[in-house]
């Protein structure tokens, strides 16, 4: 097993990526629920709502973006495997 | 796969620098904008119809300006306006054979980032006054300083890796979709990319007026 540090890398870049794709998963759902709910109560206000809707989004999926950063650098970009 | 996809291709090289596929693309954008610039000039002077088109796109980056600062745009508009358009042609040079979208490598989006955090510090100066300016980052307490900082820190490094991120995976995603089915099967994802792209750009431009606005004391983060 001298090759152990490939293999960790890559079952650590499946965890990465797999756990950290279920939180902002839940959580965009959520939010796109709850603007959804929001527009259907107030049409009017769908410009506004559907704005901060997508910027809130796209903070959301930062986190699952970070965790795919991370997988990547762990397969490609290792700086322990050489 | 041969190859890391976070490797730039070289394509040739000016004495020592080596200069990447990215960078060409970059500078063919760059040229294509600067001969609109001129263009448009001319055009403007002249009216008709493309004069109405580009007076269109100007007044709606300035309304969607105007409706988060809610204040007058005119002096965020060229910076703001520049890094929208920058940035979706940037993302959109994904679906052209050749090109590859400079957002997807690091350097810049790295670039990018940076210039937003210069600006924010600029406009909050000449808006406030330095000690003025300098006094927000001591709210709603002395103690708080460290964390306010920091803040500023990561939420550009935020901004970076957000457009770096979604670039990078989009390319990603449609180099291995190529390598599994080459002929139809990519044209939804390089659709799709086309949606990611101009959303990432429309993010990227409304973060940048959220920070620009805050730090000029018009909206409240």
């Amino acid at each position: 097993m001298d090759n152990y540090l490939e293999i960790v890398s890559i079952i650590g870049a499946v965890v990465a990526v797999s756990f950290g794709a279920i939180m902002p998963a839940y959580s965009e759902g959520r939010a796109v629920a709850a603007a959804m709910e929001a527009i259907a109560r107030q049409p009017e206000a769908a410009g506004t709502l559907s704005r901060t809707l997508f910027v809130g989004l796209a903070m959301i999926e930062t986190m699952a973006i970070y965790c795919l950063v991370i997988a990547l650098l762990l397969l490609y970009a290792n700086p322990f495997t050489g | 796969m041969e190859g890391s996809p976070l490797s730039p291709d070289i394509l040739f090289q000016i004495g020592p620098v080596p200069i990447s596929r990215a960078v060409m693309t970059t500078w063919v954008i760059m040229a294509l904008l600067g001969a609109g610039l001129a263009a448009a000039f001319r055009l403007v002077r002249s009216g008709g119809a493309l004069a109405t088109a580009l007076e269109i796109l100007v007044t709606t980056l300035a309304d969607q300006i105007e409706d988060i600062l809610g204040r007058d745009p005119r002096p965020f508009l060229p910076l703001l306006g520049s890094l929208f358009i920058f940035i979706v042609l940037a993302n959109l040079a994904a679906v052209l054979p050749g090109a590859t979208p400079p957002t997807g490598h690091i350097e810049t989006p790295a670039a990018l980032a940076l210039i937003v955090f210069l600006s924010v510090h600029y406009f909050g100066i000449r808006a406030k006054g330095l000690r003025e300016y300098l006094r927000h980052y001591l709210e709603p307490n002395p103690f708080l300083l460290p964390l306010n900082v920091l803040s500023e820190l990561t939420r550009t490094f935020s901004l970076m890796i957000r457009l770096f991120g979604n670039m990078m995976s989009h390319e990603f995603v449609i180099a291995i979709v190529v390598l599994l089915a080459g002929l139809l099967l990519p044209i939804p994802f390089l659709l799709l990319g086309v949606l990611i792209g101009i959303i990432q750009a429309y993010i990227f431009t409304v973060l940048a007026t959220v920070y620009i606005g805050a730090a000029v004391g018009a909206v409240d983060t």
